[in-house]
């Protein structure tokens, strides 16, 4: 294969030889000498106070080391770190806790004390034997219920659960709606439930930390997505100097946002360790990972749209409610602000929106991001209501998408909820799904099937998303990445990353990246990342970022070794650096192309320097730190065909097209993995998953079997296709695609679902039973 | 303490002898007793699939078996399922071709079910290989190319000689 072709090209991944032979390093195949295990005692309750803590008894089995509570923290360990406190009420304290519980528990699976011992089973054993005292209380977790003033309240002294309210004016909107009344238009409504949802990465959390005394330093080996977001925070938190806290982020077995997170899990294994001076494991459960790692999703939203008679979309006016659950973790309180709200207008020229919130704390885990965050709401939100605008005036929701659809001459366009999309071509995504999957005949397959009695459904959803956060103020710390780039007397280009993979593969699209630039092998590159004593101060891999930031950084990095390179060659061809080409690993004289230096030529000189020209300095190394001006906006159509049984309600997806446009690919092969995975991740929401708590905060979903995750039999083969709308926002023309397909897909099955049923709309998840429900009431109205 | 039993394991060729306490389960004996770190706890309910090996050349998920319940048996897990060291067997070649892989800590487990699917029947459909694989989760992929891989090793199994799927049986 050509190099230049490096770019583009589906090249399989680097990082596959050590995965699919058992020899990765994930965080529970580490073994460090001496290395005690840390097991968490978590609250039964949903909501209690805790009247007496007693570990006498645990403290006395054999092999216990220690056994902390809330008490033992005292001055040495800080509350959990949130990013982004909003006023009124979190910046004064609302929602903020300690590592370990004190004095009430507000969550099932609420860390309450910790056991240190000489092996995981001891340390399990030991859980048993510490005994507490708790009080139950009243839970609050319906969250309209939360919001009463009679609801039982998580934080007594603000009087409240209601952590935000914005609600604006609402003079404007009502007059749009109306005028578009009077004028014969239609107003269209309904709740909306994004019910919660448990991330579920195949690898749970786990921390292994290791406080040298002689030295300092604390070493600590977490499953993150953010190495040095962690080491930062985590520093802070336990007192020590950023420079005193070395961050490794070995293996990750996925992530999907919720390790997006800084917990009280590592702080305690950090704690334990410094306290006891031996390394500390503590590998997550999956029954903890259900109950006490973040949920996603959890909005109520009530939804209102107004169109003219012929389907022009006027306005827009949303109220969203969002569950934070018990505490603040890092980006909690500003999901639905921060992600929702901004992308309400979705591909669609609507003229008016008006958008109001409350964030409310009830008694289940905390919210925070998941695949999408906060974005999969706000596109449900909008291509529902879409659907609903179309159902009431009886044309088909292609039509009623194409005629509200954003231009492409439009772009950049500013959309009324102050979103400045980079650029798109909706029509073109929605056009090509169409003719995949041959609409028209669709129909009317459609159309003789309900005459046959058959339920066949059909779901279009056209969405936008925003990706490759984001311009300076976007969150309190700066959203860049950054880049270090070395290249070796040999010529081997070494990149050490600040975005942190768990499943992306950016070893082998950063190193295509890098081969296409410097025109050698992709063998010759080395992509390293997520040790914090090696990669420079990063970000992390989140929100769909890493090619969009990270990979921009990495370009702008060989741009600037180019440079360097060049002056070089000059000096070894006796030319100016102005003449210097650079093409295929060459360095030439322009115009005469037999006068050259190999990439690898340049790269000796520079590293052993005696050759240099005076005033050139030795070594070739440079740090970049790329911090994007604006977002990018990846888009696409996704349309799913459903048949559901009569009998049992079942629905079946018969056939999946996505058309994705996320700008340029670096490599297709991974981008339709990153689409794969999404769908799947949009029709598990849709079908399946739910977190569900009993109304006295019990957790019913803390296994696999009650968690419903998509497992390979529920799915046909998704047929992919993409446009290609590149952006200006970075120089690779990137935008960003691991969210896309599960924002895309949910409600593409959803309308699927109430059009097979032929009714409005119906909640989240289409478990068969309810669906079954549903057909048995139509045939009683009959 | 619990007392101890003596064990005798033959895992990938190899014979081990251990004392376990009778409560330790098989996977945490192949990965905190002999190393074996290839194989992954993902669910503690033998729901996903993560910890998959051949016992006696069945597939059995070993979070679900106790390591004294192994004693005189062989065990192959992700790392003895090569035929040779440094090759690697035709799923895993499959595996990688196919981008069947994301994070990889369900890939071993997928690996190693895919492998006792494919003993059984050499040449399945889509439709049996995503029934096949009913008891694995992946949460990365959306299985779509772990299907394509599977197809593709079982394409593998039969034009190559080197490595007929039966080897290690």
């Amino acid at each position: 294969m050509g190099i230049a072709a490096m770019v583009g090209t589906p090249i399989k991944r680097r990082e596959d030889p050590r995965l699919i032979t058992g020899q990765a390093t994930y965080v529970d195949d580490l073994k460090l000498t001496g290395m005690l295990y840390m097991a968490v005692l978590r609250s039964p309750y949903g909501h209690a106070r805790i009247l007496d803590i007693n570990v006498d008894t645990a403290l006395q089995h054999p092999g216990v080391r220690a056994v902390f509570t809330a008490q033992d923290l005292k001055n040495s360990v800080g509350n959990i770190p949130i990013a982004a406190p909003l006023p009124p009420h979190i910046t004064n304290g609302m929602g903020r806790r300690g590592a370990l519980a004190e004095g009430k528990v507000r969550f099932y699976g609420d860390p309450v004390a910790i056991v240190v011992a000489e092996n995981r089973y001891i340390a399990r054993d030991a859980l048993d034997l510490i005994e507490i005292d708790y009080e139950p209380l009243p839970a609050a977790i319906d969250i309209e219920k939360a919001m009463q003033p009679d609801a039982p309240l998580l934080y007594e002294e603000f009087g409240t659960n209601v952590a935000v309210v914005m609600h604006p004016e609402t003079d404007e909107i009502d007059k749009v709606f109306a005028d578009t009344l009077a004028n014969g238009g239609v107003v269209v409504k309904d709740r909306f439930m994004n019910q919660r949802l448990a991330p579920s990465p195949m690898e749970t959390r786990g921390v292994v930390a290791d406080y040298r005394r002689g030295d300092k330093i604390l070493n600590l080996w977490s499953s993150s997505q953010i190495p040095h977001l962690l080491r930062n925070y985590l520093a802070e938190q336990l007192g020590l100097a950023q420079h005193q806290v070395r961050v490794v982020v070995p293996e990750v077995g996925g992530g999907f946002g919720c390790k997006l997170n800084i917990y009280a899990e590592e702080a305690l294994a950090a704690f334990s360790s410094m306290k006891l001076g031996q390394p500390v494991k503590w590998i997550e459960d999956r029954d903890e990972n259900l109950a006490a790692t973040i949920h996603g999703r959890d909005q109520v939203n009530y939804v209102e749209a107004a169109a003219t008679k012929d389907g022009k979309v006027t306005g827009l006016k949303v109220h969203v409610i969002s569950d934070l659950g018990a505490h603040c973790q890092f980006f909690t309180d500003v999901i639905a602000i921060a992600f929702t709200l901004p992308m309400l207008s979705g591909c669609y020229d609507i003229p008016h929106i008006y958008s109001s919130c409350d964030t409310v704390f009830t008694n289940k885990a905390p919210t925070d991001a998941y695949r999408g965050a906060g974005r999969p709401e706000a596109c449900y939100i909008i291509e529902r209501a879409m659907d609903l605008v179309a159902r009431e005036l009886k044309r088909d929701p292609a039509e009623i998408r194409r005629l509200n659809f954003l231009q492409p001459e439009q772009f950049p366009h500013k959309v009324a909820t102050g979103a400045l999309y980079d650029s798109g071509n909706y029509a073109g995504a929605l056009d090509k799904a169409m003719e995949i999957i041959d609409y028209q005949k669709l129909r009317q397959e459609q159309k003789r099937k309900r005459a046959n009695g058959e339920l066949m459904g059909i779901g279009v959803s056209s969405y936008v998303e925003i990706c490759g956060i984001g311009p300076k103020g976007t969150a309190p710390f700066g959203l860049y990445e950054s880049a270090r780039m070395r290249i070796e007397q040999s010529g081997t280009v070494i990149v050490y990353t600040g975005s942190s993979p768990h499943g992306q593969g950016e070893e082998t699209t950063f190193a295509q990246l890098v081969s296409a630039e410097f025109g050698i092998p992709i063998e010759q590159i080395q992509v390293l990342h997520g040790d914090t004593s090696s990669t420079p101060e990063g970000r992390g891999t989140y929100g769909s970022r890493t090619t969009a930031v990270g990979g921009t950084a990495v370009f702008q990095a060989t741009q600037r070794l180019k440079e360097k390179m060049k002056t070089i060659a000059a000096s070894m061809l006796e030319a100016s650096a102005t003449d210097i080409t650079f093409e295929d690993g060459k360095f030439a004289v322009a115009g005469s192309p037999q006068k050259s230096v190999t990439f690898e030529e340049v790269a000796a000189t520079a590293n052993t320097s005696n050759e240099l020209a005076p005033g050139i300095e030795p070594g070739l190394e440079t740090t970049v730190f790329f911090e994007p001006e604006a977002c990018t906006f990846p888009f696409g159509t996704h349309i799913c065909v459903v048949e559901i049984d009569k009998e049992t309600g079942e629905p079946h997806i018969t056939r999946y097209i996505a058309v994705d446009d996320c700008g340029r690919q670096l490599n297709p092969l991974l981008v339709a993995g990153q689409v794969h995975g999404g769908i799947v991740q949009g029709v598990g929401q849709a079908l399946y998953e739910e977190v569900i708590y009993a109304d006295d905060g019990q957790l019913l979903t803390n296994t696999f079997m009650d968690y419903a995750m998509p497992i390979a039999s529920e799915f046909p083969v998704f047929e992919l296709d993409h446009t290609v709308t590149p952006t200006d926002v970075n120089p690779l023309g990137v935008k960003g695609v691991g969210e896309a397909g599960t924002i895309g897909a949910t409600p593409a099955v959803s309308a699927a679902i109430a059009d097979a049923l032929e009714v409005a709309h119906l909640n989240m998840p289409h478990k068969a039973e309810k669906i079954w429900q549903i057909i048995q009431q139509k045939r009683q109205a009959k | 303490m619990t007392t101890k039993h003596t064990i005798t394991v033959t895992v990938n060729g190899k014979q081990y002898q251990s004392e376990v306490e009778p409560r330790m389960l098989l996977v945490h004996y192949l990965r905190d007793m002999l190393d074996l770190t290839g194989t992954h706890i993902g669910c503690n309910t033998s729901q996903c699939g993560a910890c998959v090996v051949q016992l006696n050349g069945e597939a059995v998920k070993s979070c679900t078996v106790l390591a004294v319940q192994a004693d005189g048996c062989e065990v192959t897990t992700i790392e003895g399922l090569a035929p040779e060291e440094g090759s690697l067997h035709p799923l895993q070649e499959a595996f990688w071709e196919q981008h069947g892989l994301q994070c990889g800590f369900c890939t071993p487990g997928m690996i190693m079910a895919s492998y006792q699917l494919l003993k059984h029947n050499p040449n399945p459909s889509e439709a049996e290989i995503r029934k096949g694989l009913e008891g694995n989760i992946c949460r990365c992929t959306g299985y779509q190319n772990i299907v394509r891989a599977v197809q593709d090793a079982s394409q593998r199994l039969h034009t190559s000689e080197k490595a007929p799927v039966t080897a290690n049986d």
